[in-house]
């Protein structure tokens, strides 16, 4: 099929973007989103043109990196599909179709289609772990887990840190983002002594950090690739005011 | 050594051979306490010095980060690196299947020595018995490590831990969170990196990548390294360096690692004097997706615990195009089953990517170009229900579907092998410190424990065990007992290198050719598939070794690199890691040849049984090929390997 691309090209932080258009014909609806813009890329190599840059790395829908705006919804048109796991077969001959980063006043562009996401990362170092130094760990076996419980605390971790929530969101929260790690962590018997702190810590770095406050919209647990419900945010609002009153 | 054939492994045009070397650090006596001796025998470092100590992690995979994370707890001052924008991103992320520990929590047989013993057998006896047996040993306590850091692993209704049984073993002893372990590990190792990163104990380097070693008075000293965003390039000083930076599969352009991983920080330390062992090692997985088209940029592993319930089958009939479902049963081929009755489906992946190639080379291949086999799951819908089939590999069918269109709950799979680990990396001691004073090698970038061929699961197991429990006190050893002079960064070794960074990424700028980047690595997979891929010949390997040096040069004349160094530059990323892997291409082809033998991953076609199993040569070739680089022919040193416990026999899986 052929297609008409219009892609937000930037060079450097401080530039000033422009979306730019490329047609590209013969794409094969077997391409995923990412092959064609490979193919692209490499057609703009050899026409002495700079490739669009975009972070992608283990293209299996897994390691979070990639994430594009894609005619306007975060990942494009797929439900619960990273872009990189995307296919030309969502899309038919003769369409148009708009690419852009990620927008949010947390996530500054740095060049093209990549932007800068370690906000994320300062929120999981503020309180997104368990403390416990290696060696010291009991015997697997001693604590168990009711199966619903580990099973919950697993569909909260399966979050990637893509940033497609805040993206998604129009006030920019990372709200889905955190409460995600903090569901994860806090229904687990061994997350349980940490439990305030890591709530209290976690949401003063998601301010911190620029991010935007929840308005329940509920447009960031649309656009996540995992599914995290906005049930996880609920839980963050409970956790949070429970760590408050226990202050 | 007596040589094998008229090559043999004695020496020839493209190597030569040099002194046998040996693994001075294990101690010797019962292997059940060799650790145990080993730890008790090393130094230590007073916890109020640590602080005085810098120690450099490339790689924030399971071993950089569970490296990273417990040396900043014991008080060194870690500066750490990876490529992407965070370390969560590393490419242990994808692992699918499952980690295997010895905690015989089902009372099926398991111990630490079983454990070791599929290991050394799994490996084809081509990896330390030391080595293999410290792994076992440690991996329980890695499952109560990960639990208690909040991994959530799959878990029974009784609140206990479930396990699954993997390629070619026949315990239940993978650990599993459904089909996505290793972010459930690398999520573990990463909080408890993020914790020491917000602490200050790390200095963390996302998006900057390691282009050099710093060696200075025959010490690993640092390293030089490019930020990404900006392009400046910066030496780091330490008095160790750890290199956790993962394998080199893809020198194969196709594989089914993170299109980001390469072979930089291990082919740049190796041509700084660390030896590279065993490059010809590398792991075919046989559930991978099959490739659709030319454009293909990479492959997707379909983890092999599909196999515990999916039955493999081609149809009997050659060129049979008849949709699966119009294929009645007696026109089938399980060829798994029938020829191995004993492990049917769970053969190791060695055997079962052999035994696709089989079918397919043969014409019994399945869907485009017949390069694919079925892996059916319909037997298991109807013995456990759709709903149960979802649960444990729902998160499988819905990426399968994603990727091929298809409904795997509906239609079997189609899978073919596809490149997916490389047991080879640097030589290291079992301190896993390579043949460089002061560097240590850990996870897949090392060629410790896996021999010639890795069971599934068990590459978790080595990158934790290694980061976590192997690492810190061997680390801890070479700093206490060696007096470490300070060096600056105008040292001139630090300069030299700086230059030859930048000489080097200038050169790719000013080639200004006619081809891009990509076009170079895709060629040069493709040859290395055809003859260094899942069968190896003499004949192959000297057209690869033909071959590969006309592209290296032809690279160097025509590549096509836009843009410049002082900006995000990802085509020059590219290109300074493809000029890499054209060096190292040729190694592994070396290795290969020089390997007269077929062991594990490594199959030499004129090396088989009358079955056309892998046969191999204990006489000649029980040892680990250790490489020198001298920038000509490399010089082979032989390590001799030694089986105490485990009787060397030949596998059998039938
Ligand atoms: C699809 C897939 C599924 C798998 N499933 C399983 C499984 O179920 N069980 C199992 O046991 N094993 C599995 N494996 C194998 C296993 O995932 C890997 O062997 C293991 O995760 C490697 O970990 P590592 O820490 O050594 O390296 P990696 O995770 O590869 O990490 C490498 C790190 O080094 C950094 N790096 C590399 N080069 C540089 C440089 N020059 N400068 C700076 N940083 C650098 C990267 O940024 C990254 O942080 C699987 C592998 C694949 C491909
Ligand atoms: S919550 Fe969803 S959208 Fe947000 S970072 Fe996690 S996976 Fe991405
Ligand atoms: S590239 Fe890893 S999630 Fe898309």
């Amino acid at each position: 099929m052929n297609l008409t691309l219009r892609i937000w090209r930037q060079r450097g932080p401080e530039d000033r973007g422009a979306m730019v258009t490329y047609e590209l014909a013969d794409v094969s609806p077997d391409m995923s989103f990412l092959e064609m813009l490979d193919v692209l890329n490499e057609r703009l190599i050899l026409e002495g043109e700079d490739p669009v840059a975009f972070d992608h790395d283990c293209r299996e829908g897994i390691c979070g990196m990639c994430g594009m705006v894609i005619n306007g919804q975060a990942h494009g048109p797929r439900d619960r599909t990273t872009t990189c796991q995307l296919h030309m077969r969502e899309f038919a001959d003769g369409d148009v179709i708009d690419v852009e980063p990620w927008r949010a006043a947390a996530f500054p562009v740095m060049r093209d289609l990549v932007v800068d996401r370690s906000g994320f990362d300062r929120i999981i170092g503020s309180g997104g772990y368990i403390s416990v130094v290696t060696g010291s760990a009991p015997e697997a076996h001693s604590t168990p887990v009711p199966k619903p419980i580990a099973d919950a605390a697993f569909d909260n971790a399966t979050c990637i840190g893509c940033g497609a929530c805040v993206a998604a969101c129009p006030n920019g929260s990372a709200m889905l983002f955190t409460s995600a790690k903090v569901t994860h962590l806090n229904l687990l018997p061994q997350g349980a002594p940490e439990r305030e702190s890591r709530v209290r810590d976690m949401v003063a770095q998601m301010d911190e950090e620029g991010f935007g406050g929840c308005t329940n919209t509920g447009e960031c647990t649309v656009a996540c690739p995992k599914g995290i419900p906005l049930t996880s945010i609920g839980n963050l609002n409970r956790e949070y005011l429970r760590a408050l009153t226990k202050r | 050594m007596p040589e094998t054939t008229s090559l043999g492994s004695g020496g020839s045009a493209y190597w030569t051979v040099g002194d046998d070397i040996a693994d001075t650090a294990a101690p010797d006596g019962p292997i059940e306490t060799r650790w145990d001796r080993r730890k008790f025998s090393a130094k230590l470092v007073n916890p109020a010095n640590r602080r005085k100590h810098t120690v450099i992690v490339v790689g924030t995979g399971l071993a950089g980060g569970a490296a990273g994370a417990t040396l900043a707890e014991q008080g060194y001052n870690v500066i750490q690196f990876c490529f992407q924008d965070s370390p969560r991103r590393a490419h242990s992320i994808a692992a699918q299947g499952g980690i295997n520990a010895a905690k015989n929590y089902r009372n099926d047989g398991d111990s630490v020595y079983r454990l070791f013993y599929d290991t050394v057998k799994g490996g084809d006896f081509r990896a330390r018995e030391s080595n293999v047996y410290r792994l076992a040993q440690i991996s329980t306590q890695i499952i109560d490590q990960c639990v208690a850091q909040g991994v959530p692993f799959a878990r029974e209704y009784s609140g206990l831990l479930d396990t699954r049984s993997f390629g070619g073993v026949q315990v239940q002893r993978t650990f599993y969170a459904r089909g996505q372990t290793g972010q459930q590990l690398l999520i573990g190792a990463y909080q408890a990196l993020s914790r020491q990163i917000d602490a200050g104990a790390v200095e963390m380097h996302p998006r900057t990548e390691m282009l050099d070693l710093i060696v200075i008075d025959g010490r690993a000293r640092g390293i030089v390294a490019r930020d990404l965003v900006t392009g400046k390039i910066t030496p780091y000083l330490a008095d160790a360096v750890v290199l956790a930076t993962g394998g080199y599969g893809n020198v194969f352009f196709l594989s089914t690692n993170a299109k980001g991983s390469n072979t930089t920080a291990t082919w740049r330390a190796h041509r700084r004097g660390a030896l590279f062992a065993n490059p010809c090692y590398t792991q075919i997985h046989p559930t991978c997706i099959p490739r659709s088209g030319e454009y293909q940029g990479k492959l997707t592993l379909m983890s092999e615990s599909l196999r515990n319930d999916g039955r493999i089958w081609v149809p009997k009939q050659k060129g049979d195009t008849r949709s699966p479902d119009q294929i009645p049963e007696a026109e089938r081929d399980y060829y798994l089953e029938r020829i191995y009755p004993a492990f049917g489906n769970l053969v190791p992946r060695d055997i079962a990517s052999r035994a696709a190639k089989y079918q397919c080379d043969d014409g019994r291949g399945v869907g485009p170009g017949g390069l694919g086999v079925y892996l059916d799951f319909a037997d298991a819908i109807k013995r456990m229900g759709e709903d149960k089939v979802r649960e444990k590999y729902g998160n499988l069918f819905e990426m399968y579907e994603r990727i091929t269109g298809e409904d795997p709950y509906k239609v079997p799979m189609r899978i073919y092998p596809a490149v997916h680990y490389t047991m080879g990396g640097l030589w290291v001691d079992y301190d896993l410190q390579s043949s460089i004073p002061g560097l240590f090698v850990v996870g897949e970038a090392n060629f410790s424990d896996h021999g010639a061929n890795r069971l599934g699961a068990s590459a978790l197991m080595q990158g934790l065990a290694d980061g976590y429990f192997v690492l810190p006190p061997m680390l801890g050893n070479y700093i206490a007992s060696t007096k470490l002079g300070s060096v600056s960064l105008d040292d001139p070794a630090v300069t030299s290198v700086i230059g030859e960074v930048t000489g080097r990424l200038g050169r790719l700028l000013e080639i200004n050719g006619d081809r891009t980047p990509d076009s170079f690595h895709r060629e040069l997979g493709e040859l290395i598939w055809d003859e260094c891929g899942m069968g190896r010949t003499e004949a192959g390997l000297r057209k690869a070794l033909a071959r590969i040096p006309e592209l290296r040069e032809e690279f160097w004349r025509r590549v096509k690199v836009p843009g410049d160094s002082g900006e995000l530059n990802q085509s020059l990323e590219k290109a300074n890691r493809i000029a890499d892997f054209l060096e190292f291409g040729e190694l592994l082809c070396i290795d290969a040849l020089h390997r007269a033998e077929s062991c594990g991953g490594h199959f030499r076609e004129e090396s088989q049984t009358p079955d056309g199993e892998a046969l191999r040569d204990d006489e000649h070739f029980a040892y680990a090929a250790a490489w020198e680089y001298t920038g000509g022919a490399p010089v082979l040193h032989r390590e001799p390997l030694q089986f105490d416990y485990v009787h060397l026999a030949q596998r059998n899986y039938s």
